[in-house]
């Protein structure tokens, strides 16, 4: 069923009773060409281009709760290509690109707001860290603009300007960054594959996998054993834990991030804003709640709830950038798990086992690049090539000296 | 969470600095013939277990002394805390 206004307005006039279920709810066939094992936007993304851009006919995913649940329905939703080193920028210009087709391409409203993200600078090294970066951006293709304190009173004037410690001297702006609704991107790749053929299967666990010489063959699932000729991983915070069932260790670590949500208000913030001086940053929802983050709580965990000195710190951040916060009340506040990698960038790759493939590692920056890394590993599937924009997304880059680490943190997950 | 300092007893988790995996007190050998293969496991593979979990914490917030916490990371319950000098010094780590 393809949607539209005209589809609306005549479903209005027949009392609504043309709609159907988005997707089908089949039981696992015994084999496939392809199985994805999770069900995330990743997952659902790869799906959607495996079928719809790469022909392939026989493909499931496997998601061991329900689509959706996982980490692409409790991020704060922000978009943006504003990274530095070449072996991310162009493939995170390549995923924004996309976001700003999605809608058309999968016939959903998955409410792309493209109002723009602000990195505020707080003192002349950050300018010029800044700079550097706004450059590396317009070599991508990006845009980036430099703006100064007057700039961004006019476009911020609630922020604090009279912090002593913190003075706001600039911001770097990508026009083109923004939020997407993002569950709604979920049900639009989901909806999208199963109109092509996706096996999309819910509450089956992939509990092992069939190695036999260096060959995988299928998985093992609390819905019975599926034979599939290719596997591939994209299960995010859970990468390490379902890994390990095929016998590897991997360079992540696992975490808790928490998000925020205020009720709601009138419109204040015009787009995405981030604090340079703590780790802080805030946009506004279209029902009207502010919606914040900050910093990853840094033990190791797999509760989906955090602590309250990260609380604690989030709201500090909050206060000293944009007082006015104080005055709103929190309204909601949950965690993901987070596969924090050793440089902080992902992996799209194969491993050393013969039809079993790993996407993961995306930290707490995997929102903005689902449209990218379902079209990459779908590429990465079909074609058995890695897609040009995703060559530096290796799992043995560390042992190579190949690490894409943008802010130089070394081998600390925590601290990415 | 609580971390139950043994000099110290029982102190905020926010007084600590987390360094992860306790395995990092186990440096390879840098003259062994695979060194190199060895230290890439060490500074950059971890199990990263839903379970319990060994790992470094540093009272950064306090004494300044590195522990070894033994907690759950699907409940975040602590079960054991050392001080990492014992514990490198029962491994034979140090004099
Ligand atoms: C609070 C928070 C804020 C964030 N904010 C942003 C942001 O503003 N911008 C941004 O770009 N990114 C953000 N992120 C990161 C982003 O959400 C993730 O990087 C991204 O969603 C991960 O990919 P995914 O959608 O495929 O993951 P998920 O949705 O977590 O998908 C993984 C799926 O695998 C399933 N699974 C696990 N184990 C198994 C198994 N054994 N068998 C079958 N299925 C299994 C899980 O149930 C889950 O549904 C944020 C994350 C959090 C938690």
């Amino acid at each position: 069923m393809r949607y539209s206004g005209f589809k609306v307005l005549m479903e209005g006039l027949t009392g609504n009773k043309g709609w159907k279920p988005v997707w089908r709810e089949p039981d696992p066939k015994p084999d496939y060409d392809i199985i994805i094992v999770g069900g995330g936007g990743h997952g659902l993304a790869t799906a959607y281009y495996l079928a719809k851009e790469f022909g392939e006919k026989r493909v499931a995913v496997l998601e061991k709760g329900w689509i959706g649940s996982g980490n692409i329905g409790r991020n704060t939703t922000i978009i943006r290509s504003n990274y530095l080193l070449k072996g991310n920028q162009p493939f995170y210009e390549k995923s924004l690109k996309m976001w700003e087709d999605l809608e058309q391409d999968f016939n959903y409203n998955a409410m792309v707001s493209q109002r723009g993200i602000l990195n505020l600078i707080h003192n002349d090294p950050q300018r010029d860290a800044f700079v550097r970066r706004g450059n590396g951006m317009h070599l991508s293709g990006a845009d980036a603009v430099l703006l100064d304190e007057k700039g961004i009173r006019e476009m911020c004037p609630f922020l604090d300007f009279k912090n002593a410690r913190f003075p706001i001297r600039g911001g770097l702006w990508q026009p083109r960054g923004g939020t997407v609704r993002h569950d709604a991107v979920a049900w639009g790749y989901a909806r999208g594959a199963d109109e092509r053929g996706v096996d999309i299967i819910q509450n089956c666990e992939v509990t092992g996998f069939d190695i036999q010489d260096g060959v995988c063959t299928g998985v093992q699932t609390s819905r019975g054993a599926i034979k599939a000729k290719k596997v591939a991983v994209c299960v995010a915070g859970s990468s390490s834990r379902v890994m390990a069932q095929a016998g590897m260790r991997l360079p992540i670590e696992s975490c808790v991030l928490q998000a925020f949500v205020t009720e709601g208000l009138k419109p204040v913030l015009p787009g995405v804003i981030t604090f340079g001086a703590g780790h802080f940053y805030v946009s506004q929802s279209d029902k009207g709640g502010l919606v914040f983050g900050g910093d990853i709580d840094a033990y190791n965990t797999y509760a989906q709830r955090g602590n309250l000195p990260v609380v604690e710190d989030v709201c500090e951040g909050g206060m000293a950038v944009m007082p006015m916060i104080g005055r709103a009340r929190l309204l909601r506040m949950w965690g993901g798990i987070m596969d924090m990698s050793m440089d902080g960038s992902p992996f799209i790759d194969k491993t050393h086992i013969d039809g079993l493939y790993f996407n993961g590692g995306w930290c707490y920056g995997g929102f903005k690049a689902t449209p990218a890394s379902g079209y990459c590993y779908a590429h990465l599937l079909s074609t058995d090539r890695p897609h040009e924009t995703a060559t530096a997304f290796r799992l043995d880059r560390f042992m190579t000296g190949h690490a894409i680490d943008e802010k130089g943190q070394g081998a600390q997950p925590n601290l990415h | 969470m609580i971390i139950n300092h043994p000099l110290l007893g029982p102190r905020d988790a926010a007084e600590f600095v987390v360094k992860g995996d306790a395995n990092l007190i186990n440096r390879p050998d840098w003259q062994a013939d695979d060194a190199a293969q060895q230290f890439y496991e060490y500074a950059y593979l971890r199990d990263n277990p839903a379970g319990e979990h060994r790992e470094l914490w540093y009272h950064e917030q306090g004494d300044r002394s590195w522990l070894v916490v033994t907690r759950n990371t699907l409940t975040h319950e602590v079960t054991k805390v050392e001080l990492a000098r014992d514990v490198a010094r029962a491994a034979g780590r140090s004099a």
